[in-house]
């Protein structure tokens, strides 16, 4: 499980995450949604220990990532996948060797082995034949895919998703939806998307988090949040301009 | 007052803001050093960088100098020609390459066309969030980026000096033997007369010294890149620019303590 306790974060004298507290339930996926620049990407920085909190404490399986050092958080990060929200795909290999990457970094498999491996994932996110390609030769969508491969190859217990459908066109999006799901129901993960897509957060989400003014200030199933009372999250979900949110307030 | 103090507050400031990065490069050098003794070396990414520094750098390193010993061949040749000891010839080329020009001329060049190229792709990486993309995949970025191209460059940088030298001195050669017609074998004999083996051990011994300067300043400015494409350029300038800077400025102390 993942506990973010009263976690506080400042860039340039700006409050980011102002005493958040969150925990995410193993093997569901909860999707955290917020106003871009809300602070969503900081709090998944903090989860992965790429980013140190000022004050409060990340806890993965009960220990505290921000006391460890580096060789201990690496052992803790590989339980993690991570998904950038640009992929963050090396672009000097090619398909094969970004997601051959996490194998060759962290086991010794033989090449056949890995083979199998990767050709086994690019099935399962429909990517089968495009191994060869490098990544400025594919379309967003499909780099969203090779991303989710990477991140999955050694079957990580966390998965992150850092807005997984933006800037996709809403047919790409739904795909990948589709694929967030479908690839939770095989590998089991744990899963935490930021998004500021509703509808995609209603369909994939199994607990809804919303992220306003540094806090976390409602978490519920996705009919809970359809159907909140709090005006915030109310404006939020229904994308109306009247409401309480400030839209001076980052 | 203050119009009086400006341009003092302007060099400290100077003053804090090289101190500032000096010892940032040097916690940086030494968490890369401790990432050596963390993770085992990867060799084949050693020796891919082994081969981008020594292997596809030949040409611009024995262009430089061969024309740098042709050069050095001809205006020594009129200095000498004045005195009458045309025969010293040999030696000045050979100790100016082997001491001085061969070492730093070869850490310039490879700084221009290595250091920016390493500069700027860390730089890339860093702002299209690959470099956290390594540090999520458990991956120290010091070992994967930054070791085996500090290690290449201490392993090659001499090897290209040795290289640099001696097509320096053959250079200077040609000049003497073809182009000034004078006698060949003087040119060898007096090398072998007034040159210690000295000379060329501490030339390489500085050339290592250059090779982490390079690598470490040019790694390190990849890393601290920030601010998309423009930041890329602005950071690999500085990279070059520094670097520069550093290799000159440790060839005065080198020299000192050496020679």
């Amino acid at each position: 499980m993942i506990v973010l306790e009263r976690l506080t974060k400042s860039f340039n004298g700006i409050k980011v995450l102002d005493d958040l507290n969150i925990k995410f339930e193993d093997q569901k996926i909860t999707v955290v949604i917020g106003r871009s620049g809300g602070g969503k990407s900081v709090m998944l920085k903090h989860i992965i220990g790429l980013i140190r909190p000022d004050s409060g404490r990340v806890l993965v399986n009960g220990i505290d990532i921000g006391t460890l050092k580096r060789k201990e958080l690496n052992e803790i990060r590989k339980k993690f996948g991570m998904v950038f929200q640009d992929g963050a795909l090396f672009d000097s290999i090619n398909i094969f060797e970004n997601i051959a990457f996490p194998i060759r970094q962290h086991t010794k498999l033989k090449e056949s082995e890995i083979k199998d491996m990767v050709y086994s994932m690019l099935g399962d996110v429909g990517l089968s034949g495009q191994e060869l390609k490098v990544p400025s030769e594919i379309s967003g969508g499909m780099r969203k895919r090779v991303a989710v491969a990477r991140a999955l190859i050694l079957n990580p217990e966390i998965v992150l998703f850092d807005e997984p459908t933006t800037g996709l066109d809403p047919i790409m999006s739904d795909a990948i939806n589709n694929l967030i799901i479908s690839i939770h129901n095989k590998f089991k993960f744990t899963g935490i998307i930021i998004s500021h897509n509703i509808e995609g957060a209603y369909k994939t989400g199994d607990v809804i988090a919303m992220l306003y003014g540094g806090r976390i200030i409602e978490m519920g199933s996705p009919a809970e949040i359809k159907n909140s009372k709090n005006p915030v999250v109310n404006q939020f979900v229904t994308g109306s301009m009247s409401g309480p949110i400030n839209f001076n307030i980052i | 007052m203050d119009e009086i103090l400006a341009p003092f507050e302007g060099i400290g400031k100077f003053i804090l803001k090289t101190i500032d990065e000096l010892g940032s490069l040097v916690i940086y050098l030494w968490e890369s050093t401790l990432s050596i003794f963390r993770y085992s070396i990867n060799f084949g990414n050693l020796i891919d960088q082994m081969a981008f520094i020594g292997v596809d750098s030949f040409y611009v390193v024995g262009l430089t100098g061969l024309f740098t010993g042709m050069v050095l061949s001809i205006q020594s040749y009129y200095a000498a020609k004045i005195v009458g000891v045309t025969y010293m010839i040999g030696p000045t080329v050979a100790l100016s390459m082997t001491r001085e020009l061969g070492p730093v001329l070869t850490a310039l060049m490879i700084t221009a066309r290595c250091g920016s190229s390493m500069a700027s792709e860390i730089g890339t990486m860093k702002v299209t969030e690959q470099i956290d993309a390594l540090e999520v995949m458990a991956v120290d970025p010091y070992y994967y980026l930054s070791i085996p191209r500090i290690l290449a460059a201490m392993i090659m940088l001499p090897i290209m000096t040795i290289l640099c030298s001696l097509i320096g001195i053959i250079g200077g050669y040609i000049v003497y033997a073809y182009f000034l017609g004078l006698n060949h074998a003087t040119y060898i004999e007096k090398i072998y007369q007034y040159m210690k083996l000295s000379d060329i051990y501490n030339g390489l011994l500085k050339a290592v010294f250059f090779g982490i300067i390079l690598a470490t300043i040019s790694t390190f400015k990849g890393f601290e890149t920030t601010g998309g494409s423009r930041g890329v350029g602005r950071f690999t300038t500085q990279a070059v620019v520094l670097s520069s800077v550093y290799i000159l400025f440790a060839d005065y102390i080198l020299t000192s303590i050496l020679f």
